[in-house]
């Protein structure tokens, strides 16, 4: 693309992207991204942020993004850079090395990774949403300054870990047990499909103290990689997501002190639950990034494919496809920036932070799919990144709650509204 | 104008916000310009000037005592001020014109670096500046400025290295024949290039901390007016068309079908 424009000088950097007039466009491509500023309604200063992540993103990531599809690994490395950008404690006090900004600001920089690599972002979200921002919610202070520091400088890797094989919706019923010992606690139980479990040292994790009382026995615990008891089984095999790291944890009579209790003993549900609504907020910048990528990528090409004479972007059903992403992309996108910033203000709502996931969950995929058909042929193959966002995206139909069980949520929550006494 | 009394350098960094270098360029309906409607971000070149000032205080530490950013343009060109603060410039210089006004020509914008170094108090000794815009690639200004003050000048650097004891700045730079080094006194015009072999250096991206504690540092707004110069255009642009659509060539098989072919498209051989 760079060589089609007009005649200017080859930049260092499009030394990254210098390639010969006739190669495919499979290779690629530095473009400009469709992504709609003025709808977006940011300010100059949200804009700018953006800048700065898109550039991060696409000198870090977006050139390894299919490498690391293709390996099936987190790329080590990226952890510091992803600290020195200064992107893994955005929620979190300058006190402890973070930005101080909201959770608006996390949702542009998660949307910003995912669109250079769906996996990275993943795991950057588990990192310093699920994991850094509760642990600064419900710390201690000496937790805080235990834990947080190395985290957001990305010399530690963080993880959360609440699902089990046989507990996934129904989280509560989770049976890992927390059993009363001197000085603290012994942990024995599984976790299952941990993002990050292969390689953190930071874990919070969420054990049943009381199984007789049910929800109301669960505590949150913070759990490193290096205490007796605590294994890991081998990493996942994907459908996609493929360089995010996840595993099954083995607690195997795993000692915890006490001092690593997070939050209150039993108390582990509130802190669970009210963790979860953050993080599908900001989890639904994955599927809007990804889909942005889906969407550029396709509109570019369709108007570089030329079939009967002309870009096949000009025939009608192609138009069609062109207006219905982008209005999906710009559809979902508004309603979660609108979710993000009443959290910022403390309107945190259940029923729109499952919404705006499931939404933009849903959207995602349809113009994953549908930019995948617009490279006809070409979709199918795995040197084109299509295949590769589409795998990515179906992972928010089951992460942070699968679209059945926020469904289940927005209407339990109107049910709850209108009950009659 | 004249260096700092005591062997601490003062480098002054001018920068140009432009057209970024991915978009595809448009002519307007109106035939007048591009379309500027478009992304911009602070011309490549001059990014390499804002990375090596930085770098230049990376090496000699204490040495270095400012790094003064300074661009002449409309409003928006403040946050090209703002990256270059990121990357780790100590202040900035917005001299700013009308959204509407016509884009400064390079000896305007000479003329304006003159009158804001005579300003400094405690003088510029080593200005450091892109080669060229990628916009209008007039490549000027930074050889007009030097001849305007007077002072030593060294385009197209491919390294620099500046020793503020001696007063003078080792330079290579990049010539048609190979690699010119030279030896310039303080205080000197540098203009930076980015060739393909001989990579001056890589631009730092902004991280977001930098890019936060940027907005505490001064930017001072300055107007031609108060800086006593005239940037009205000499030039006029009368018209902007795309270039023309290649035509395919053909094929001749032999040289008197070369000649025959070359008659007929008018080329007669004969001196004018």
């Amino acid at each position: 693309m760079l060589a089609l424009t007009s005649g200017r000088l080859i930049t260092a950097r499009n030394l990254r992207y210098l390639r010969p007039i006739t190669t495919t466009i499979s290779q690629v491509s530095r473009q400009i991204s469709t992504y709609n500023v003025d709808i977006a309604g940011l300010t100059e200063e949200q804009a700018e942020f953006r800048n700065a992540v898109a550039e991060f993103a696409e000198r870090e990531l977006a050139p390894r993004a299919a490498q690391i599809d293709k390996s099936n690994n987190f790329p080590s490395d990226v952890w510091e850079k992803l600290g020195d950008m200064g992107l893994l404690g955005i929620t979190v006090s300058s006190k402890y090395g973070g930005l101080d900004l909201g959770y608006f600001h996390h949702t542009l920089a998660m949307e910003e990774l995912s669109r250079a690599s769906g996996s990275v972002a993943l795991s950057y979200g588990a990192h310093s949403n699920l994991c850094v921002n509760q642990i600064h919610r419900h710390g201690t202070e000496a937790q805080k300054q235990k834990y947080l520091p190395d985290l957001i400088a990305g010399k530690k890797v963080g993880s959360l870990a609440m699902s089990e094989p046989g507990s996934g919706s129904d989280v509560v019923s989770m049976s890992l047990r927390a059993d009363k010992i001197d000085g603290g606690w012994k942990l024995n139980g599984n976790k299952f499909w941990i993002t990050n479990g292969p390689t953190a040292s930071t874990l919070v994790v969420y054990a049943k103290t009381a199984p007789e009382r049910g929800s109301k026995g669960i505590t949150a615990f913070i759990i490193e990689n290096t205490f007796k008891g605590f294994s890991t089984h081998q990493k996942l095999d994907k459908f996609g997501m493929r360089g995010s790291d996840t595993c099954e944890l083995v607690f195997d009579n795993c000692k915890v002190p006490e001092e690593n209790v997070l939050g209150q003993v039993n108390k582990g549900a509130g802190v669970l639950m009210s963790g979860l609504d953050l993080e599908r907020l900001v989890l639904s910048g994955g599927p809007l990034g990804l889909a942005q990528a889906a969407f550029d990528y396709a509109v570019e090409y369709v108007h570089d494919r030329k079939q009967f004479g002309q870009p096949v972007g000009t025939f009608q059903l192609m138009q069609g496809k062109i207006a219905d992403m982008y209005t999906s992309i710009n559809a979902s996108r508004a309603y979660v920036y609108a979710v993000a910033r009443a959290c910022d203000r403390g309107q945190i709502s259940r029923r729109d932070c499952a919404g705006a996931i499931l939404y933009s969950t849903e959207k995602a995929i349809e113009v994953a799919l549908e930019g995948m058909q617009c490279l006809g042929g070409n979709g199918y193959i795995n040197d084109y990144p299509m295949g590769r966002i589409l795998r990515d995206s179906r992972l928010y139909a089951v992460g942070a709650g699968t679209q059945e069980i926020r469904r289940m949520l927005i209407g339990r929550e109107f049910n709850e509204q209108f009950k009659s006494p | 104008m004249r260096p700092s009394a005591v062997r601490l350098l003062n480098i002054l960094v001018p920068i140009k916000r432009a057209v970024d270098y991915a978009v595809k360029i448009r002519v307007n309906p109106e035939q007048t310009g591009i379309d500027l409607n478009v992304k911009h971000s602070m011309n490549p070149f001059d990014e390499i000037a804002v990375e090596e000032a930085v770098r230049i205080r990376e090496r000699l530490k204490d040495a270095v005592k400012s790094i003064k950013v300074v661009t002449i343009g409309p409003p928006k060109s403040a946050e090209t001020l703002r990256t270059a603060l990121a990357m780790g410039a100590d202040s900035a210089v917005h001299v700013e014109i009308l959204e509407s006004a016509p884009a400064p020509e390079p000896l305007g914008v000479a003329k304006a670096l003159k009158a804001l170094i005579e300003r400094q108090k405690e003088g510029v000794d080593v200005v450091i500046m892109g080669k060229q815009a990628i916009d209008d690639d007039a490549g000027q200004t930074g050889q007009m400025l030097a001849g305007l003050m007077g002072w030593s000048q060294a385009t197209f650097a491919s390294k620099v290295e500046v020793d503020p004891e001696q007063k003078i700045a080792n330079i290579t730079r990049e010539i048609d024949g190979g690699l010119e080094e030279l030896r310039c006194k303080l205080p000197v015009i540098i203009t930076t290039d980015l060739r393909q072999v001989h990579l001056l250096n890589e631009p730092r991206y902004a991280s977001l901390p930098n890019i936060m504690k940027a907005k505490k540092k001064p930017v001072e707004k300055l107007t031609a007016a108060e800086l006593g110069v005239d940037l009205t255009p000499r030039l006029e642009t009368i018209k902007v068309t795309e270039p023309l659509k290649r035509v395919g060539g053909g094929k001749v098989a032999n040289v008197d079908e070369l000649l025959t072919k070359l008659k007929e498209a008018g080329v007669t051989g004969k001196r004018a």
